[in-house]
């Protein structure tokens, strides 16, 4: 299982990429392992406003749902429309072209809280056991 | 072993869907030359009210037919091919005679609206049957209009809603434990309250501490399942409901597992105020591949008023249908319940009365308690202790051998089984939930046993036969995968 | 006891293995604080023949439409059962199996589901339909409740007081007595009353909902009423009690209907006292996923073989628990089971023809009563096979008296409507005869002659 070090890591093993004031959010590839193979994807619309821990969205395999809870306050600016046709992408490159939402953040700092790759990847190993 | 059991006898091995068979012009059935003048429809109906083309339904001969939906059949497991070892299912063999009785005249041709003079007989049959109910579970009164499970639950979940309301406020939420039926907070739900998890202790039983710690004013109810969806009895059942009677909650049991205690339990008497029964698991009524069922509420005398309209009274001797009730809760399904199933329930008590159906939960425990003894070293036992009418396995042995729960369960199909119920409860790890109920005899659960023994050992020595069941079945592993990813909800 | 097929001996040996000295231990885990002290009081025990003499007893104490003439309707139509449906849909294959959770051994009952689906949607004109729900009253409830999740915060739902009485109080029943967002808008002259609606044409609109043909059998075109409920960002959803008029008459998906719910009892179930129904649930493509109940698709085994299984799970309580599209889990199958197998044996053909014939007779009925001194057809717009009659006198009392001759005269609308206490809603199908219908009008005819 990889964690790339690049990125922060959410207790609901969401991954969040932060480039400037803007968020990018996916789930790891602990989360995709443990649904399985993803059926759909049901994304928020360009323009909602979120606030930290809301949800904004849902990942269905066959058997399990899962939802996704945004880690930062702010306005969803971009999905990731390709998962629609292709929710595949979750399970095959979730860090790179299973991305699903993008989101302006009002308040940065709440970054703080995130975890890095070490810290997710012990937080995992717990949970798996 | 593998090569004696049953595995179905067909010798259509494809059979394409009606529209595919369909021919423009077949006829399947015909009315014969009207007897009343014709009228011309363009006549009667506005253009905009007229079908421009015909519904593209088949056309297809008797013949066809009969043999499509025959040889449909025969791609079906069944109750009269084989047992359904279903956990929380109560798949007991269904007694024929009830098919012959529900298909008297005197039952079939009355109409809803009819004059209720006309319809004492089935006035009386539900008088009865909700009387029956009543005092199998100790309860003071009961309704027989839900149509299945889940729907009473809902019925009870808006009856209690209803009792809180009445008394000033309706309150916010529902303790569930975390082991209980889906069905369960998503009846919960709908009567807009928050579910609160309630986490089970050892044994997945629920926890009195825990119970009193999350229990306060703004509970309406507390949802638990006895036995527990893990057939085990729920032995502070008593200590939890007088937590919740003191902060002025209620109790609402799930009855699915009642199988385990009739004759031995009234839930009525130890707390419950409310409960649900299933008519298709108890009482032995068919499944018919999803449904109908029926889901009767019992309730204690405080919710009485909120059962839903109308009310079977009896007066001197004869029967009505009273719709005045001011505190009822409403009507929750049209007409009067799923009333061909409530005769088949009614046949059923009617012909084992009190004895047989204590009987029924004696042997259904004595089953349950046997396979449980005899599968024990093949399979882990997550919670040892001691079970009622079902037992549950999980598949942490065979995980070792890189095979899984859902792996054991198909190759049960090839040895010709259905498998147990999985993946339920969820507090169980790839659970295996085994019920085989009271109607099978030793010699079936033998062969049973020995082919999950059997499966334990391919486990071990030959894991790929296992992982790629079924191999004897009409169709191999369905690709759900892509049934959800590529929808194909109907025929093109 | 021939249901419990245990023997002395092989209960011993059962407890042996179990380790246990006799049954009775085996419940050593219930307290015995909470135990009954009680014996089953519920009658002597019957042997089958006694059964049988019983139910017999009960259903004789009945009278049904083979011994009494009946035009009775309002939701539930008897029509004529083929000998080919009761004898396919009783095959045990179909009767006793379990939800077909595992595809491999269910095929015959998932491919019926997908036929009886395919069916559904060409019937009713929609994209997608569901298994089965139980019935039209349940389904109208689970649509409302549907178009209030799809509305986000959309509260308000519209219904006609000419849609089916019983499907308003389940709706009330479920959504809440005391919700002020539930609007029953009274009709006029029988039709769907459009100015009442103007004012619920707004931003909070969740929902419209009509039933074609309506509570009073009347065929309304309903185009305009789509529009309003679209324009103002609603769902309109339609509930047919009668769907046999489908076959012959606009279906609700070509005039704008994003929900269709109907009831099935006239797809090959007898009448039965009202139970159990068949759920109807249809809707368009884009609400698929906030759609109740289970649905079944069509796949590939691991050969490559086509086959079915039940899919979209994820909606449903056994996954998605409180968050679910819907509570419920067991349907009615076994009833779309009996439907698939009636409309296949109909055919495209003998459907329509059916209808026709309903058509024809009712017509020819409405002609008939209508003759009749003091008999006014109360609506004159088009109805289907159930059309409302008004009389001189309360319909209660006269309904009476044509029991005595031994008819089911209809139902008496003073039931509900206190306005049409006079009339009758008269229902006639193709197991009227001409000879029953001008007996009807006949007996009624008597009935309102002075007295001399």
């Amino acid at each position: 299982m990889e964690f790339p070090d690049n990125l922060f890591y959410t207790k609901e093993h969401e991954w969040v990429l932060i480039e400037g004031n803007v968020a990018t959010i996916g789930i790891s590839d602990y989360a995709q392992e443990q649904l399985g193979d993803i059926v759909f994807v049901e994304l928020p619309t360009v323009g909602l406003e979120l606030k930290k821990d809301d949800t904004f969205g849902v990942v269905e395999s066959v058997k399990s749902v899962s939802d996704c809870f945004t880690p930062v306050t702010g306005k969803v600016t971009e999905i990731n429309e390709d998962l629609t046709e292709n929710p595949s992408m979750l399970n095959e490159d979730c860090y790179g072209d299973g991305w699903i939402v993008k989101i302006e953040m009002k308040n940065p700092s709440e970054t703080k809280g995130l975890m890095k790759s070490a810290e997710y990847h012990a937080f995992v190993k717990e949970e798996a056991a | 072993m593998t090569d004696k059991t049953y595995t179905g006898c067909n010798l259509a091995l494809e059979e394409p869907t009606l529209f595919e068979q369909s021919v423009e012009g077949r006829l399947g059935l015909t009315f014969g030359p009207s007897d009343v003048p014709q009228t011309n429809p363009a006549a009667l109906f506005e253009g905009g009210l007229l079908r421009d083309k015909p519904a593209l339904l088949p056309e297809l001969s008797e013949t066809d037919v009969t043999r499509h939906f025959t040889r449909l059949s025969t791609f079906n497991y069944s109750k009269d091919i084989g047992f359904y070892p279903l956990g929380s299912c109560t798949m007991k063999y269904n007694p024929k005679i009830a098919n012959k009785v529900v298909s008297l005249e005197g039952f079939t041709q009355t109409h809803p609206y009819q004059d209720v003079s006309t319809v004492q007989g089935n006035l009386e049959l539900i008088y009865t049957l909700e009387r029956d109910l009543a005092e199998i579970c100790g309860m003071d009164a009961v309704t027989v209009w839900p149509a299945a499970g889940s729907h009473g639950e809902l019925t009870g979940m808006l009856m209690t809603r209803a009792y809180h309301t009445a008394k000033g406020n309706p309150r916010r939420k529902v303790l569930i434990p975390d082991s209980a039926h889906g069905t369960n907070p998503a009846s919960a739900a709908i009567c807009n309250y928050d579910v609160v998890e309630i986490k089970s202790n050892e044994c997945g039983l629920v926890n009195p501490a825990e119970v009193e710690r999350l229990m306060d004013n703004e509970v309406a109810a507390l949802m638990i399942t006895n036995p527990n969806t893990l057939g085990i009895f729920e032995r502070d059942f008593k200590k939890v409901a007088d937590i919740v009677h003191s902060k002025g909650g209620l109790i609402y049991c799930d009855g699915a597992n009642l199988n385990a205690l009739m004759g031995y339990v009234r839930m009525g008497e130890i707390g419950c105020d409310v409960m649900h029964l299933n008519l298709h698991k108890t009482f032995g009524t068919p499944h018919g591949g999803g449904g109908p069922g029926s889901g009767p509420v019992a309730v204690k005398k405080h919710l009485e008023p909120f059962l839903p309209i109308p009310i079977v009274t009896k007066n001197q001797g004869h029967y009505a249908l009273d719709e005045n009730r001011p505190q009822s809760i409403g009507r929750i399904k049209s007409f009067y319940g799923n009333f061909g199933v409530l005769i088949r329930a009614y046949a059923y008590i009617k012909e084992l009365g009190g004895e047989g159906l204590l009987a029924a939960s004696r042997l259904a425990v004595l089953n349950a308690n046997y396979i449980k003894a005899r599968l024990k070293g093949a399979y882990d036992l997550p919670y040892d202790c001691p079970v009622l009418h079902e037992c549950v396995f999980s598949d942490k042995i065979q995980n070792e051998y890189g095979v899984r729960t859902i792996d054991i369960a198909k190759r049960l199909m090839d040895y010709g089984f259905h498998p147990p119920t999985v993946y339920f409860p969820l507090i169980v790890h790839g659970a295996i939930m085994i019920e085989p109920t009271e109607t099978e005899s030793k010699a079936l659960l033998d062969r049973f046993c020995e082919s999950m023994i059997m499966i334990a050992k391919e486990c071990k020595e030959n894991p790929e036969i296992v992982k790629g069941a079924p191999h004897k079945t009409f169709r191999r592993r369905l690709d759900e995968v892509k049934a959800a990813r590529e929808l194909c909800l109907s025929a093109s | 006891m021939r249901y419990l097929p245990h023997t002395n001996t092989e209960i011993k040996e059962m407890l042996k293995i179990i380790g246990a000295f006799n049954i009775e231990d085996l419940f050593a885990s219930i307290p015995k604080e909470l135990r009954t002290a009680k014996q089953l009081n519920l009658g002597p025990q019957l042997s089958e023949i006694a059964l049988l003499e019983h139910l017999k007893t009960l259903s004789r104490n009945n009278r049904n439409a083979e011994d009494t003439l009946s035009f009775l309707g309002g939701g539930a139509y008897r029509h004529y059962v083929p000998a080919a449906v009761s004898e396919l849909a009783s095959r045990t294959e179909f009767v006793t199996p379990y939800t077909p959770y595992q595809p491999e051994i269910s095929q015959g009952t998932l491919q019926v589901m997908f036929e009886y689906q395919t069916m559904m949607c060409r019937l009713f004109g929609m994209d997608v339909s569901n298994a089965s729900n139980y019935d039209a009253a349940t389904s109208v409830a689970e649509a409302v409740l549907m178009a209030r999740r799809v509305g986000k915060k959309r509260r308000t739902i519209c219904l006609p007081d000419n849609l089916h009485p019983e499907y308003r109080e389940v709706v009330s029943t479920v959504l809440g007595k005391n919700d002020p967002d539930v609007h029953i808008l009274p009709s006029e002259n029988g039709l769907f009353n459009r100015n009442a609606l103007k004012d619920l044409l707004n931003d909070n609109l969740a929902a419209v909902v009509v039933q074609f043909p309506n509570f009073f059998g009347i065929a309304e075109d309903f185009k305009d009423i789509a529009e309003m409920a679209h324009k103002a960002g609603g769902l309109f959803v339609a509930a047919v009690a009668e769907p046999l008029s489908l076959s012959l008459l606009s279906p609700p998906g070509s005039w704008g209907a994003d929900i269709a719910v109907g009831e099935g009892i006239s797809f090959g179930l007898p009448v039965n006292f009202g139970g159990p129904t068949l759920g109807i649930f249809t809707a368009k493509e884009a609400l698929l996923r906030n759609m109740p109940g289970r649905i079944c698709g069509q796949t590939l085994d691991a050969e490559g073989r086509r086959g079915f299984v039940l899919t979209m799970s994820t909606r449903e309580q056994h996954i998605r628990r409180e968050k679910a599209t819907s509570n419920i889990c067991t349907n009615h199958a076994l009833c779309a089971t009996t439907a698939a197998i009636y409309l296949s044996l109909l055919g495209k053909n003998g459907l329509i023809e059916l209808s026709k014939i309903n058509l024809d007779k009712a017509e020819y009925a409405k002609k008939a009563l209508t003759k009749i001194n003091g008999v006014r057809l109360k609506f004159s717009v088009p109805t289907f096979n159930e059309f409302v009659i008004e009389l001189p006198r309360p319909a209660a009392t006269v309904l009476q008296t044509l029991l005595k001759d031994n008819i089911f005269g209809g139902i008496d609308l003073g039931r509900w409507y206190p306005a049409l206490k006079n009339c009758i809603l008269v229902c006639v199908t193709e197991m009227n005869s001409k000879r029953d219908i001008d007996l009807f009008a006949d007996k009624l005819a008597s009935c309102l002659s002075p007295p001399l």
